[in-house]
């Protein structure tokens, strides 16, 4: 078995860029998703031949041209396919997956939830702009209801999926969330890559031609105190310059807003974050924003055994004291042999 | 031309005599398939050539005692080469009524037919539709019948184990195959050693089945001289000496999936989703593991292809297979693997279609969608594999060809060649010549073009973990030499003619057409591919003993095609071309070469039998 950590490199932002004219509509929020994976591969000391970006097809699926690494544009919904086989060919590579909510979620939902139940290494980033941009505005899985556009011009009347809830239904074991023009979003995606396993990270990215600033209730800088609950692991679940908290209602099994007065989260009965624990992340993945700020950072982090270790691990383990002699294999099973003159002997 | 539908011909089986066509019939769960399988190891113990075919139902446990339920084996065994299962067989044994019903129409005028009337109730009869008993109403009479209760005998024999009724009386088809041995004068010996090993566990069971089969054999020894039962011998068919196993063509494949993968220095990674009747070739490749070989039961047939596509990406031989309806879902990523020119294998073990059409029934019927069933002009390679033995020959040239050039292979086999077994002759290894794959692990000089390519028009192959080489790849239109995108007039008009051009290089790299029997320039060829071998060059040769002036091609590669084969057709007055479909080679064979082709056709889930394809030749010739 192959040592799977790839040796770390001094590298600058400008190494992961590409000589590629980028070719987003000015103004995409997929362009600070760029740079904000441009500047964090240095700072995980990644490595850029070791490293591949697998995509499927939508806007967000250009990501790898821009990249400095190798890369593989593949078709629609199946670059997590396409990811399995590589990293189960070449467990030591650093893989990142590039998806959107089409991409991920309706043409290719079914490798994504394989991904994840399998927990293949890699980081997922799933760039959710709850909208088609590439064909042109028609409305996405993730849209909101009544949503309109070219195939819905009286709004659509399907209920949205919700990215994370399906993630962690799927058996994720790293579950995130970011939106493109965060700062913090460098810290997301160190997390991701530090997490052993699939990592899915779900992106609030703005479609500023279709579906602009569908974001913007929670992502505005203006209010954005109030709106957004960063979590980190060990800390309160503080919002609202910590005048607010999140708490669990004993009678009703459900998270609440609580105030905290003086700082007195304690007393507020605040919920400490604990990124193992997967009952309090079901409950942040549904926390319907509007009532409750919107949970950003990492909401659930508790690794066990990838897929492609247990895959080669088996390989090695059932392969032991065993050669690969092809004759021998050739001259298995019911055999017999013809001698030179009479006929068969056994 | 007509499609085929006939009555067979034939005469009484002589006690001395060349070849024997034995079917085993009965109800799902009546172990025919084994049966079967263990009479066809005794015919290869006692030196006889043979060729089998398994036939049973889609459902795994039909209701009993129905039409659809029957599963039934037919073997052609003999002194003589063997090329198919037999047209007609000389011998039935059927195992309960429905059995009785669904075959006897195949038996040969005065054959012999051996039931089991312990299972002939009125239930049953009913079952099968039988309005009087068969046996006794005078329906039979063109046959030899041999009435026994098999059920109360096998009852009978394995009395002293004190097993339930139900498990007493699975041991019938092994008193079924005692008495078969003793029917064709076979050692039994290696039988009782199977069975101890198979039931190592169950001592009682292994003993009860052994005593089963011993009892049938002796019913044979006493009960020779009374009636129809006579026993047979069939002398050893010449073959050449060696060593020798039986092979099917899942085995075929699967072995000659590790063969060229070491010949390409490789390891294997295998994508499959379960399909009948491609799965065994994953249920193969599975236990290899210590061969290098990854397998991987996707999700679905896409994830499939598509993993086997990153895993070629990341330098292992990308191999994926399924039957019809799965590689319609896979075409897709074809077509993305011929984009971005990495290597693939892609195995088609088809069956009846159209959409699900008969899952476990033989069809030749997705030529069209290997050579052309892919959106925009997109070629690849297709080889068809003729036989289980031959199966191991083309997954050798399968790999060769896509690492060779860079480009996914369609290999074409069907159910009939995937289930059905035949001696073959163990190769030895150090004959072939190895094709090691060479990635670029360094920046030539010139510098580094990800679509740069080599006198075959192939692209080096690049795997991801190796420095300075970095680049991107993927299914949108790729510049000339550097791969970026580029989606300009004069840019695809020459990569779409590079594709093509590397493709039809193929050509280059095979051997041309050879005639099986006969040679250029006759009256009429014969022009076959994939499991019709079997019937035609049996036909081709009794029609060339008769001194008619018949040939025959059987073509392997598909596409490609060998270079002289158009001159090849045009020598003979008439071509006729036997296919498992409505004419798909025909109608290549016509664009391809302006030969006027004529179509063979049958559709009906049963291979050609050699009977059909000698009226063919009579009709031509006439």
């Amino acid at each position: 078995m192959n040592d799977m950590t790839p040796i770390s490199r001094a590298t600058t932002t400008k190494d992961w860029e590409t000589d590629q004219e980028v070719r987003w509509c000015p103004g995409c929020g997929d362009y600070a998703i760029l740079k904000a994976m441009q500047r964090t591969m240095p700072e995980i000391g990644a490595v850029p031949e070791k490293t591949v970006f697998v995509s499927g097809i939508g806007c967000s699926s250009r990501f790898p041209y821009y990249m400095e690494t190798y890369g593989f544009h593949t078709i629609h919904g199946r670059a997590p396919a396409v990811a399995t086989g590589l990293k189960l060919a070449n467990p030591e590579l650093d893989v990142w997956i590039i998806t959107g909510d089409g991409d991920a979620l309706s043409i290719g939902g079914n490798h994504t939830m394989h991904l994840l139940r399998r927990n293949l290494d890699c980081q997922i980033m799933l760039f959710n702009n709850e909208i088609y941009g590439l064909t042109k505005g028609q409305y996405s899985p993730t849209s909101r209801v009544g949503t309109s556009g070219p195939s819905t011009p009286y709004g659509s009347v399907d209920r949205p999926a919700m990215p994370c809830a399906f993630a962690l239904g799927s058996g994720a074991r790293f579950v995130a969330r970011g939106f493109d023009v965060s700062k913090n979003l460098p810290e997301v995606l160190k997390a991701a890559h530090a997490h052993k396993g699939a990592a899915f990270i779900e992106i609030f990215q703005n479609c500023i031609v279709y579906n602009k600033d569908v974001f913007e209730d929670f992502a505005a800088p203006k209010g954005a105190e109030d709106r957004q609950l960063w979590l980190a692991n060990g800390e309160p679940m503080l919002f609202a310059k910590g005048t607010k908290g999140i708490t669990l209602d004993h009678q009703s099994l459900t998270l609440k807003v609580v105030d905290v007065v003086d700082g007195n989260w304690q007393a507020a009965a605040v919920i400490v974050h604990d990124v193992t624990n997967r009952s309090v992340a079901h409950m942040l993945v549904e926390m319907r924003f509007g009532e409750f700020p919107m949970a950003l950072g990492v909401l659930y982090d508790d690794p066990r055994a990838t897929f492609e270790a247990e895959v080669w691990t088996q390989n090695a383990e059932v392969s032991e004291g065993k050669t690969a002699n092809l004759s021998k294999l050739l001259s298995k099973g019911q055999t017999w042999i013809v001698g030179e003159e009479v006929g068969p002997e056994l | 031309m007509a499609t085929i539908a006939q009555e067979p011909t034939g005469a009484a089986l002589e006690q001395a005599c060349d070849t024997v066509v034995v079917r085993f019939a009965g109800d799902s769960g009546d172990g025919m398939q084994l049966t079967g399988g263990q009479f066809t190891l005794s015919s290869a113990l006692a030196g006889n050539d043979f060729a089998t075919f398994p036939d049973f139902p889609a459902e795994i446990r039909a209701p009993q005692g129905t039409l659809f339920g029957v599963s039934a084996f037919q073997i052609n065994f003999g002194s003589t080469a063997i090329d198919t299962a037999g047209d007609a067989p000389d011998v039935l044994v059927a195992m309960n009524p429905a059995a009785l019903k669904t075959n006897v129409g195949a038996l040969k005028p005065g054959g012999l037919i051996i039931v089991d009337e312990g299972e002939f109730s009125a239930r049953n009869l009913d079952k099968a539709k039988y309005a009087t008993n068969p046996l006794e109403d005078g329906s039979l009479g063109r046959w030899q019948l041999l009435k026994l209760n098999i059920s109360q005998a096998t009852l009978d024999a394995v009395k002293p184990f004190g097993l339930g009724n139900k498990e007493a009386l699975r041991c019938k088809n092994m008193w079924t195959l005692g008495l078969s041995l003793w029917m064709f004068d076979r050692d039994r010996a290696p039988l009782v050693e199977w069975l101890k090993t198979k039931f190592a566990k169950n001592p009682v069971l292994a003993d009860a089945n052994i005593a089963a089969m011993n009892a049938g054999h002796a019913y044979g020894e006493t009960a020779e001289l009374s009636g129809p039962l006579k026993q047979y011998h069939i002398a050893p068919a010449k073959a050449d000496p060696g060593l020798y196993r039986a092979l099917t063509g899942a085995e075929g494949i699967a072995l000659g999936l590790v063969a060229g993968a070491q010949l390409a220095g490789l390891p294997i990674f295998f994508g499959g989703y379960p399909i009948t009747p491609a799965s065994a070739i994953l249920h193969h490749l599975s236990r290899l593991k210590e061969f290098g070989v990854t397998t991987f039961q996707a999700e679905d047939e896409i994830a499939a292809i598509c993993s086997a596509i990153g895993a070629s990406y990341g330098g292992s031989l990308g191999i994926t297979s399924s039957s019809g309806p799965g590689i319609a879902l896979k075409g897709e990523a074809m077509g993305l693997a011929i984009m971005t020119e990495l290597p693939l294998v892609i195995i088609n073990s088809q069956r009846g279609g159209p959409s699900t059409g008969l899952p476990t029934k033989t069809e030749q019927s997705d030529l069209y969608q290997a050579v052309y069933g892919r959106n925009g002009d997109a070629p690849l390679p297709v080889i068809a594999a003729r036989s289980p033995g031959d199966a191991f020959e083309c997954a050798i040239e399968a790999v060769r060809i896509a690492v060779e050039y860079m480009t996914p292979v369609m290999l074409l086999t069907d159910g009939y060649i995937a289930n059905a077994a035949e001696p073959w002759a163990v190769p030895d290894m150090s004959a072939y010549k190895p094709f090691p794959v060479e990635f670029l692990d360094h920046v030539p000089e010139g510098g580094f073009k990800p679509y740069g390519r080599d006198e075959k028009l192939a692209r080096r192959w690049v795997k991801p973990g190796t420095p300075d080489l970095l680049h991107r790849i993927g299914g949108i239109e790729k510049e000339v030499d550097t791969g970026h995108i580029n989606y300009s007039p004069a840019n695809h008009q020459i990569m779409t003619d590079i594709r093509k051009a590397k493709i039809d290089g193929v050509a280059n790299s095979i051997p041309d057409q050879t005639c099986e029997l006969g040679g250029a320039g006759g009256k009429l060829a014969i022009v076959g591919w994939g499991s019709t071998y079997g019937p035609i060059h049996q036909a081709v040769g009794r029609a060339r003993d008769r001194s008619q002036d018949v040939s025959h091609i059987h073509i392997r590669h598909i596409w490609p095609m060998p270079k002289n084969l158009g001159e090849l057709l045009k020598s003979f007055d008439h071509v006729i071309v036997p296919e498992m479909n409505t004419g798909q080679l025909k109608t290549v064979l016509r664009d391809q070469f302006l030969v006027d082709a004529q179509p063979l056709n049958k559709v009906s889930g049963q291979p050609f039998t050699i009977a059909e394809i000698e009226a063919a030749i009579a009709g031509a010739l006439a």
